[in-house]
């Protein structure tokens, strides 16, 4: 409904323009063009469309390399490179260094080059691999955020440092890794490190000089939560004072999780702001009775105040790190003959939800992952019914639990075709065993792991692309693929999908019927975001990043040992062959028609 | 031969060892010419701030152990420093920037380890005016604020967190994260002798170590396994772990703490290391 999205858009920056002195900002927000790239997910939407159709199923198969850019680093490149301005943005995983690279020169060659230089003890903290999802343009100025836990503005022209702000503190297990918005004159930042009992939270910055509008913390009590009178979520499970606190046991929440990693979107007409909290932690599930609130589950807010409007829990007291993390696409559907402004987020417990985005309520929720955790959500009181059996318990051995810990789905983004009105999924299809303990230690102290082992689930295919009709709750068609599919998704005008597979291929399918139509072989695997763009000549490019790593593919970049099938909490065993398929590298890959 | 490196005192004041790990930079730099590679070098990696473990002014047992392995070999003794935190394993011995751990459970998979050099438990740990718990089943256990460390990656816990999580005890149980301000177990015995926490549930070397520091008196006896979970360990055998492609230097390792298993003893008793077998005593800490 990209169309109907802009006229939004439109709408709302007019009435802005009628009174309010962020019209300026705003408008000006607006200055990346359609072609441009400015935001990791596209669009406010986050629908990841490109409305540029040179690139067809009809021409793909002459796709070819225009220019390439080697990054430097070796460790996981998830970010989506940014373009606005004849200018393309990327930010590397740590050492998080910027590159503004000139798309109106051959070649691209770079016009400047920042390095943030975050500390280096960050590396130490980080859990899954030094990852960053990438940078964000706004009315002539880049943001981004650093390992350490920095939200950087530079001006884009120039890559001079405008301002930094320290948000969060290395020293108690806190990252930053995702991929800020700015909404008006405001940057919404989240943090990383549930693991480590990192109390999440969405801060809000001024653009202007980075300082802290407001924050929202995912746990505690209501003020902290920015929980007031106007909140109100759909079922009754989450109506109640501070149940932020009351979920818990006393004093659980100041370490409980639900930190904010994921993307964010932003409905203009609304003024709200979606994202997913991520799972709670550190303890194992017992030691944690109740449903965790408000972690693993989506808010929606008001964008200028920060105050909740809705919460929906997709996994209350999650038992398998289920992280709600995953991206909110915004869309209009039709819904037993009637119009709804809804969301589409498909999440790591193996369901896609979609959701009415002015209420929470769930207007269904329909597997699309091999799930053993649960039996179904129930519609009618919005809850998850999981499966006692599948819960961990202490010096036992419980087997096929699906999905795995990295969930029917991690954080490889999807994308949305208003064409064929279909979700494009990457994902995986991988369960594991939770078996016998293990001992370890960690800062001097012994402790006793649970090993978790990861296999292929049922067909033996450890990925999957999925093209999905939100509407209908079913699948359309799909794509087995023997890897995970660790990168983001992007759809075209030109009724292509493009995405990347864990040993280096870059793939373009047709959107409607999911046959192959192309692909390349690129220098390392692909766990990056792909885009489109129409460059100053006129020109469709399609980029992506490659270079292995991230959760998945640490065993490469990290130098796992494969042997020990526990390494990477579970990942060697599932992608032991990984090593001998691809190799460590970052380099920029962009193609265009010859 | 021409040159030894100098060999480090057992203990040193600031200035001294700051003046010794000069020494020790300019003997690494001979040592790295090969004119010079006939000198046996004993290469340690540890946490330059972990005590009672190690520090970088080689003040914990580990570093008073280290000098005494060395001294068995006729070895130079030489740190790589790096936090024992995630992936140390993997970016010391496995990067090849040293051949021996110390202080590694002694069924660690991720190493061939030693023979155990001590073993110790889990303490509880508790005001001495108060009394200490003797058991997990003890009814009081559902009533005292409980403080318990944190580890962290997904589905590991501390054996103290399991035992509680078995035993559904959680409304009075405070976690401590990982990382924090200051080490975990300090935090948990200050919160203990502050009397934020009625009962604290520590590694035994990190109890007496941070108790000793405390103006009130703790006392501590050894936290066992509740009924029914006798499979959780609260002991650990502690071990040296070396590369799994080494087995004679831990053949060497194994012979000379056999050998020297009286002072290596000795060491560990000037800090007070609850060894388990010996604590009959709740330990009144001075």
């Amino acid at each position: 409904m990209i169309s109907r999205y802009d006229m939004h858009l439109i709408a709302a920056i007019g009435l802005l323009l009628l009174g309010t002195i962020l019209v300026p900002i705003v408008a000006a927000a607006q200055t990346a063009k359609p072609s441009d790239w400015p935001m990791a997910a596209k669009d406010y939407a986050n629908s990841r469309f490109s409305d540029a159709a040179q690139i067809n199923a009809g021409n793909v198969k002459t796709l070819r390399l225009a220019f390439t850019f080697s990054t430097g680093v070796l460790r996981g490149h998830e970010a989506a490179p940014i373009v606005a301005d004849g200018t393309m943005f990327i930010v590397t995983p740590y050492p998080n260094v910027v590159y503004a690279l000139d798309l109106g020169r051959e070649g691209a060659p770079a016009k400047w080059k920042f390095e943030p230089k975050p500390l280096a003890a960050a590396q130490g903290v980080a859990c899954c691999d030094f990852v960053n999802r990438g940078a964000v343009y706004a009315d002539g100025r880049i943001y981004f955020n650093t390992l350490d836990n920095q939200t950087i503005a530079l001006d884009a022209k120039t890559g001079k440092e405008l301002w930094r702000a320290q948000l969060g503190d290395i020293k108690r297990g806190e990252t930053m890794t995702m991929a800020p918005l700015v909404v008006g004159n405001k940057v919404f930042v989240g943090n990383s490190g549930g693991e480590f009992g990192v109390r999440g939270w969405l801060t809000a910055l001024d653009a202007t000089n980075g300082k802290i509008a407001w924050r929202a913390f995912s746990t505690g009590p209501d003020s902290d939560v920015l929980i007031d009178g106007d909140f109100k979520p759909f079922y009754q499970q989450d109506r109640g004072k501070d149940l932020g606190v009351s979920t818990w046991p006393p004093e659980a929440w100041k370490i409980g999780g639900g930190t904010v990693w994921g993307f964010l979107s932003y409905d203009p007409q609304s003024n709200l702001i979606f994202y997913g909290t991520a799972n709670p932690g550190p303890w194992n599930p017992s030691q944690r009775p109740g449903d965790n609130k408000w972690t693993s589950g989506v808010f929606a807010r008001d964008a200028d105040s920060g105050k909740a409007r809705w919460f929906y829990q997709m996994t209350p007291h999650d038992l398998h790190d289920y992280d709600a993390t995953n991206e909110n696409v915004l869309i209009d559907v039709t819904i037993g003959g009637r119009k709804r402004q809804a969301l589409v987020h498909p999440d790591r417990n193996g369901y896609v939800y979609l959701l009415d985005r002015m209420t929470g309520e769930v207007l269904s929720a329909q597997a699309f992952g091999y799930i053993t955790s649960s039996k179904g959500v129930d519609i009618a009181s919005g809850r998850l019914q999981t499966a006692p059996d599948k819960e961990p318990q202490v010096g036992k051995v419980v087997r096929d639990i699906c999905p795995a810990a990295p969930g029917a789905k991690d954080w490889q983004p999807s994308a949305y075709s208003p064409r064929t009105r279909w979700l494009y999924i990457p994902h995986q299809n991988l369960c594991q065993e939770a078996f016998a303990t293990q001992t370890s230690y960690i800062s001097g102290t012994p402790y006793v792991g649970v090993d978790l082992k990861m296999t292929a689930g049922p067909g033996g295919n450890r990925g999957e692309f999925t093209a999905w009709d939100p509407e209908a709750g079913r699948k359309v068609w799909s794509i087995k693929e023997d890897l995970p599919v660790w990168s983001g998704a992007l759809a075209t005008a030109g009724d292509l999908v493009f995405y990347g597979t864990m040993d280096g291929w870059f793939k373009a399918v047709d959107a409607k019927t999911g046959s192959p139509l192309w692909q390349f072989k690129t220098g390392s695997g692909i766990v990056g975001q792909p885009i489109s763009y129409t460059g100053p000549d006129g020109k469709q490019y399609v980029a992506v990043l490659s270079g292995i790593g991230g959760w998945a593919g640490g065993i490469v970049a990290g130098d796992l040992d494969p042997r020990d099938s526990s390494a990477g909490t579970g990942w060697a065993n599932a992608i032991a062959d990984l090593r001998q398929r691809t190799s460590k590298g970052g380099m920029l890959y962009v193609f265009a028609l010859p | 031969m021409s040159s030894r490196c100098p060999s480090r005192p057992v203990r040193g004041g600031t200035s001294l060892a700051r003046g010794l790990i000069a020494a020790l930079v300019a003997c690494v730099a001979s040592i790295a010419d090969p004119a010079y590679g006939d000198a046996r070098q004993l290469r340690v990696c540890a946490d330059p701030d972990n005590l009672p473990y190690s520090s970088r002014e080689e003040s914990g047992y580990e570093n008073r152990i280290a000098r005494l392995l060395a001294q068995e070999l006729h070895a130079d003794l030489q740190y790589a420093w790096l936090p024992l935190q995630r992936g140390f394993v993997r970016k010391t011995l496995g990067a090849g920037l040293c051949d021996v751990v110390l202080g590694v459970p002694h069924e660690f998979g991720a190493l061939l380890t030693t023979q155990p050099y001590y073993r110790s438990a889990y303490m509880f740990v508790s005001r001495a005016a108060s009394g200490v718990p003797t058991s997990f089943d003890a009814p009081a256990m559902r009533e005292l604020r409980i403080g318990i460390p944190l580890i962290g990656d997904e589905g590991a816990a501390s054996p103290p967190a399991h035992a509680l999580s078995y035993l559904r005890i959680s409304r009075n149980v405070s976690g401590y994260p990982l990382y924090g301000d200051t080490p975990q177990a300090e935090r948990l015995i200050h919160a203990l002798a502050s009397g934020d926490l009625d009962v604290a549930i520590v590694w035994g070397p990190q109890a007496v170590y941070y108790a000793r520091k405390q103006d009130v008196a703790l006392a501590m006896s050894e936290a066992v396994a509740p009924r029914g979970l006798e499979g959780v360990p609260f002991e650990f055998s502690i071990s040296m772990g070396v590369r799994k492609d080494n087995p004679g230097l831990r053949n060497e390792l194994d012979a000379i703490i056999t050998r020297r298993h009286a002072d290596i003893d000795a060491i560990l008793a000037s800090f007070g290391i609850p060894q388990v077998g010996r604590i009959d005593q709740p330990e009144n800490a001075q």
